[in-house]
């Protein structure tokens, strides 16, 4: 398909996307137009599982709303751009068209035998800006981080935004403290008006030395209590350098959501007490931890023991749900690790077994369950077959042993034990 | 008997002793454990809710996290708890009475993340208790959880682990918790019929603030968290459990 090429559509969607960006991944978010968007993900990888992660959600988020997107993770805006753009092994093959030069700049260097970042690099600057001016010199000290290239943040008109500058820099921890005060204050006086609550808060720090860095904040649900909000900025606050002072500090709400009142349950106050608010401490925690360190744990219906638990989040609605009352071990081995046993076939439960050296006498047994493999989600399991039993040995400890297979049949399993577990 | 001696006075010595100890602090409620044997032992009649409690399995047992289960089991509201390897297994949890639905998981990086979460879960309101699986317990640490979890009222359950069995010795050293627990695992009770019933635990108060140690054989918490005396010694009198002063 053919359509007229239309600039100012590309660079309104350029917007739309760089502030979904802005709303999901880093609070510094910038635009790199015709095509890209630079974003500093300093501080903003950790939630997503690290670099690797961030970039694998990304990529894939965009291909599913229908983008190709590249990524490349640099130290400076010049070699992340040129790096999603060229692929060359080091950082000196770069072809000079990674140097963000306008085109006839480009075409005259090509024309005098300059290829590579590497050439160019190889050359006295004095005549090189004599003869192409001096943006060659510069892109290139910007791509290899010798001269600083401040970000220039976007500040989409709908997100809710308060700048105070200061008189003189400020850089201690008492004055960046009462800075933070004050700012949520006036953020939430401005969010009353419109209704909303935040559910996300971004404080940058414009630094003397132009750089920006941000904290950013998430909560459960949407807050406009000033005093919970500056105590969640502020538990990320000893992590922040000031550099050499601050001279602004900005505090935007990229996501806020309407603050609904929700009708409290009167009729049934037994329930009530259950339900005692701990969205501020699981916002702090998850803050400090990050969203996937705190989790509530809820059935699965599968028999295999390691996929019967599920993680949700800590404050999604309570499901009511509990396991089956089995005997389950309180330790349960990530992998089940092979045992010698002394057991009869086809299902009498070991006399003896031996782990990690150690050969434990059985004196008493229970069992088997028989767990079948999940022929329905993997075509491996289709005849697998568990069979597992509950032994306490002389001293009283507990183990969870099984066996692969059903005893009589070898396509059930390789008749091997394993320990699986500890029980209490 | 020496007149100096009689027991009202010991009574009322005892009396004014625990006004000075408990001096400016809020007093909390008291858990029994519905055992009377127990309860009888500790000094206010049951666990004693907003305190550090402390405690280790034996080598070779996995019980202590369903002791605490069996404990949280009968308190009401949300449980978090802090752990750093991922090997507990939360059906076990269920098994004892502790809904999935009241417990939060929370997985620091390491002893002090796990110290740090635990503090800030005692400080912020709405908590039923906390529950903070390490191996280091500084005696800092544990004085700051416990002036915490006495301005609150909140209880703190540290469960220590050790990567080798020699490390355990550290749980000798001391600590501002106001009960130390060890719980071993001992030959359950055969059945008539061939299988397994329920768990017994060698249940061992280490160390108890204001209070004597003592071992009980018990039975394992049952699906309610409710223990039990083993009946072989219940049938015999209490007295038969050892006790020896602190």
């Amino acid at each position: 398909m053919i359509a007229p090429a239309d600039p100012a559509a590309d660079e309104a969607a350029l917007d739309r996307l760089a502030l979904w960006v802005l709303r999901r991944y880093s609070p510094l978010v910038g635009r790199d137009p015709p095509d890209g968007l630079l974003i500093d993900i300093t501080g903003a990888a950790h939630r997503l599982g690290g670099e690797d992660g961030l970039c694998t959600d990304l990529c894939t988020r965009l291909r599913h709303a229908g983008i190709t997107g590249r990524t490349a993770i640099a130290d400076t805006i010049g070699a992340a751009h040129a790096c999603a753009r060229f692929s060359a092994r080091t950082i000196p093959d770069l072809p000079i068209t990674a140097l963000r030069l306008d085109a006839d700049l480009i075409i005259k260097l090509r024309r005098v035998g300059f290829n590579t970042v590497a050439d160019l690099d190889a050359t006295p600057r004095a005549p090189l800006a004599r003869r192409f001016g001096p943006s060659p010199g510069q892109r290139l000290d910007q791509l290899l981080g010798r001269s600083p290239e401040p970000m220039q943040p976007i500040a989409p008109a709908e997100i809710i935004r308060i700048r105070h500058d200061f008189a003189e820099p400020i850089g201690t921890p008492d004055a960046l403290a009462h800075a933070t005060h004050a700012l949520t204050e006036a953020i939430c006086v401005a969010l009353e008006p419109a209704g909303l609550g935040a559910r996300r808060l971004d404080l940058v720090f414009h630094r003397v030395d132009a750089s920006l860095v941000a904290i950013r904040i998430g909560t459960a649900r949407p807050i406009r209590d000033a005093g919970r909000l500056a105590k969640l900025l502020l538990d990320r606050l000893p992590q922040l350098d000031p550099g050499f002072g601050v001279e602004a500090m900005t505090l935007a709400a990229p996501l806020a959501e309407p603050l609904a009142w929700r009708q409290a349950n009167s009729l049934q106050p037994n329930q009530g007490h259950r339900g005692h608010d701990v969205s501020a401490l699981i916002d702090t925690l998850t803050n400090r931890l990050g969203h996937d360190r705190l989790y509530r744990a809820t059935p699965v219906e599968s028999d295999i023991p390691e996929r019967s638990v599920r993680r949700i989040p800590a404050l999604a609605p309570a499901t009511g749900a509990t396991w089956p009352g089995y005997p389950r071990p309180t330790r349960l081995l990530a992998r089940p690790e092979p045992v010698d046993t002394i057991a009869l076939l086809p299902d009498q439960p070991p006399v003896q077994f031996t782990w990690r050296g150690k050969a434990r006498r059985i004196s008493r047994a229970d069992g088997p369950e028989r767990v079948f493999g999940e022929w329905w989600c993997y075509a491996a399991e289709t005849s697998a077959v568990r069979d597992y039993f509950v032994v306490e040995d002389g001293g009283g400890a507990r183990f969870w042993l099984f066996r692969s297979g059903d005893g009589e049949d070898a396509t059930t399993g390789n008749l091997r034990w394993y320990l699986h577990g500890f029980f209490g | 008997m020496h007149p100096a001696l009689h027991p009202s006075i010991l009574d009322e010595l005892r009396a004014r002793i625990a006004r000075i100890q408990h001096a400016g602090r809020p007093t909390h409620a008291v858990l029994p454990f519905g055992v009377p044997a127990l309860d009888r032992h500790l000094p206010q009649g049951g666990l004693a809710l907003g305190a550090v409690h402390q405690v280790t399995d034996a080598p070779q047992s996995a019980a202590a996290p369903l002791f605490i289960g069996g404990i949280l089991a009968r308190l009401d509201g949300t449980v978090l708890w802090c752990l750093r390897s991922r090997d507990l297994f939360a059906p076990a949890l269920a098994g004892v009475g502790l809904h999935p639905d009241r417990v939060i998981y929370a997985e620091p990086d390491d002893d002090p993340g796990v110290l740090l979460c635990l503090e800030e879960g005692l400080r912020q309101p709405g908590l039923a208790a906390v529950v903070g699986e390490v191996a280091r317990l500084p005696m800092t640490a544990s004085r700051r959880l416990q002036l915490a979890a006495e301005a609150s009222g909140v209880p703190a359950f540290i469960l220590r682990r050790w990567r080798l069995a020699a490390d355990a010795a550290e749980f000798a050293q001391p600590s501002a918790a106001v009960t130390s627990w060890r719980i071993a695992s001992v030959p359950s009770a055969p059945l008539p019929v061939p299988g397994i019933g329920r768990a017994r635990w060698r249940v061992e108060l280490v160390r108890s603030r204001g209070g004597a140690t003592a071992v009980w054989d018990m039975e394992a918490c049952d699906a309610e968290g409710c223990l039990a005396l083993s009946t072989d010694l219940a049938d015999r009198s209490v007295a038969s459990a050892s006790s020896r002063a602190a």
